[in-house]
């Protein structure tokens, strides 16, 4: 086991470099120029310019430029923007809205999409199925800011049960209406997968076994059936944990939370590369743990896969 | 003097047993009216092909058809004189695994993979005999001693991955006897496993079924099976039990052209390096099952009589019935 986890976090570098190395490219690559950008209409002096490039190390070839990155990344500095103030300060100060964001809106998918996914699965084919089946596409069909506002405008403007922007009220509350958003689109997803796969554990052989044992259908379905089903379900739900990080993004920007989305996008603006740099690695690198806890508690609910 | 209808029930009576199936081309007959009867202690091997109704049959027996599509439309099922059909849930629910118990084919598929063996065969105690965890482990471990799991105390909180396939089917077996059934189903409890590992898992049924005075009713589409193994033989071809009779009797003298197909298509030392005989063509189908004998269309034998009206089970020697127009000139040639 602590052989695997050393393996599996060596093997995390690679997949960090390729990523940030790409990421940082694209960056790179972004049309205009930093300076330009920070200076708007009014030019700068020639000698001031060429002090900022030199300072922040412009005029290095990409490679260059990447290796130091890289280099402070794993030291722990992820640089500096144009006014001084360190990178992952920026980061740490708009990380714990995007975090409460995330976390409320995967519980809420939690609790939504397995109770219909569960609920479809048992009643395949029945009226109760039906209706989740539609509940689930019609979410999933629907962009997430169409709803997104809907919901701002219905229960945040016109039933005034919530405010409908910013994090004023704190959480639950400020957080309830954007997190529901979100949990609703993935939950379909969710519901979808877990009704597939406790469908195709209803049909496995060790059922009838169990009905053979003579064993009710609770103790089939609660000691049997689910716990089978969940293993598909299970790395999915840590995966989409990563992921609702970076898709709060849309949703951060429309009930105006000031997390890490808002500054990704004020940060391409504005050409602060080491901003989007930063957040991007740290995205990948959460997705990267999550990846590896999801491997490691794997064993707990299949022993087939036990390491 | 007992006259034979003030006897004891017989363990097991199957009486005219019809079961259909709904598929999307219409209403397929599995079983059409199958009668059988086993007594405590004996053993009975139903022999017949893929689609003959001896799988349903056992299913039906342990209540285990989904239903719908399959629906039993006609019979009963009488256990110690109990008609199964006719109990409700929770009784048929007590029943299963305390007096009828089943042992499945492939032993990989039938125990659930997420759970430990001794947890799957304890939870037999627990659920019908309110064991505590620790009994419940405690005879788990007896059983699996019984049907000689190696080291069983040490590996009944291993998984069902962890064991090969022959020590697989051995812990099915131990959750099948683990509360001393009165009845034990086995459907092709050997089709899985390779040849030596097979006359083991035999040898482990057949030593269990007499210690145990146990009835067995063994499913097999595997003549040498059944002759290693079972007192009796019903064979079955389109959900219709054809012959039967005492296992060594019939199938040395069949009576029936299709039994005799069968047993002529063993392999053996005087055919050596010949074509094995097979029977030609193939059963009918259960949706349009034809008129008369359902074995005719394949039958050298068959004359008008065989394709105008089904032959009934019909005494041709001692404790033997035969389904054929032609029993005695088989009996004769055979």
């Amino acid at each position: 086991m602590l052989g695997y986890t050393v393996r599996r976090i060596l093997q995390m570098i690679p997949v960090l470099l390729g990523a940030t190395f790409i990421i940082y490219a694209l960056t790179f690559l972004m049309p205009g120029d930093p300076i330009s950008a920070l200076t708007g209409e009014r030019p700068l002096p020639e000698a001031t310019v060429a002090q900022i490039r030199q300072a922040y190390h412009l005029d290095d070839p990409f490679i260059i430029q990447y290796g130091n990155y890289i280099l402070g990344v794993f030291r722990g500095d992820f640089g500096i923007d144009f006014f001084g103030r360190p990178v992952l300060d920026l980061i740490l100060e708009r990380l714990p809205a995007t975090f409460a964001l995330a976390m409320t809106a995967w519980v809420l998918k939690l609790f939504v999409g397995l109770i219909i996914g569960v609920y479809g699965g048992l009643r395949r084919g029945q009226a109760g199925d039906h209706f989740a089946l539609v509940f689930t596409v019609l979410f999933m069909g629907v962009p997430g800011f169409v709803i997104a506002l809907g919901a701002q405008t219905y229960f945040g403007v016109h039933l005034g049960w919530v405010d409908p922007a910013g994090i004023r009220a704190g959480w639950p509350m400020a957080f309830i209406l954007p997190a529901l958003v979100m949990a609703l689109e993935a939950a379909a997803g969710l519901a979808r997968l877990t009704r597939t796969s406790l469908v195709d554990v209803l049909r496995a052989e060790y059922l009838r076994t169990a009905k053979a044992k003579g064993l009710s259908p609770k103790r089939i379905i609660w000691g049997h059936a689910l716990r089978n089903a969940m293993i598909p379900v299970v790395t999915y739900l840590g995966l989409s944990l990563a992921g609702m990080l970076g898709g709060a993004v849309i949703i951060e920007a429309i009930f105006n939370i000031p997390g890490i989305g808002g500054l990704m996008v004020s940060s391409i603006n504005n050409k602060e590369g080491t901003i989007v740099v930063g957040i991007a690695t740290l995205l990948v690198l959460v997705y990267l743990v999550f990846n590896l806890l999801v491997d490691l508690t794997y064993g707990l609910i299949d022993p087939r896969v036990r390491i | 003097m007992n006259k034979p209808h003030e006897a004891a029930p017989s363990l097991l009576e199957i009486k005219d047993l019809r079961v259909e199936f709904a598929t999307r081309q219409g209403v397929a007959t599995a079983i059409n009216g199958v009668n059988l009867s086993l007594q405590r202690g004996r053993s009975l091997g139903i022999l017949g092909e893929s689609g003959s109704g001896k799988s349903v049959t056992a299913r039906t027996i342990m209540g285990l058809l989904d239903t719908p599509p399959a629906r039993v439309t006609h019979g009963q099922i009488l256990l110690n004189g109990e008609d199964l059909l006719a109990v409700n849930a929770k009784r048929r629910r007590s029943l299963n695994g305390a007096s009828v118990a089943m042992v499945f084919q492939d032993a990989l598929s039938a125990l659930n993979p997420v759970h430990p063996v001794g947890r799957q065969i304890g939870e037999l105690y627990r659920v019908h005999r309110g064991y505590s965890r620790a009994a419940a482990k405690r005879a788990a471990i007896e059983m699996m001693d019984r049907v000689r799991i190696p080291a069983a105390a040490k590996r009944v909180n291993d998984y069902p991955h962890q064991f090969s396939g022959g020590m697989r089917q051995r812990i099915v077996i131990a959750m099948a006897l683990a509360l001393d059934p009165e009845l034990l189903i086995a459907d092709e409890p050997t089709t899985a496993l390779d040849v030596t590992v097979q006359a083991q898992i035999l040898e482990l049924l057949k030593e269990q079924q007499s210690e145990n005075n146990m009835g067995l009713i063994l499913i097999t589409h595997d003549i040498s099976v059944v002759r290693e193994v079972t007192d009796e033989v019903a064979v079955m071809y389109a959900g219709r039990i054809i012959e039967r009779g005492p296992t060594a009797e019939l199938l040395a003298h069949p009576a029936h052209p299709y039994t005799r197909g069968l047993a002529a298509s063993i392999a053996s030392e005087e055919l050596k390096g010949q074509q094995l005989p097979a029977i030609p063509g193939s059963p009918p189908d259960l949706l349009r099952l034809p008129q008369g004998c359902s074995f005719a269309a394949r039958c050298p034998l068959a004359d008008q009589a065989c394709t105008a009206t089904i032959p009934v089970l019909q005494p041709v020697a001692l404790q033997r019935d035969t389904a054929c127009f032609k029993s005695e000139e088989v009996l004769v040639h055979a």
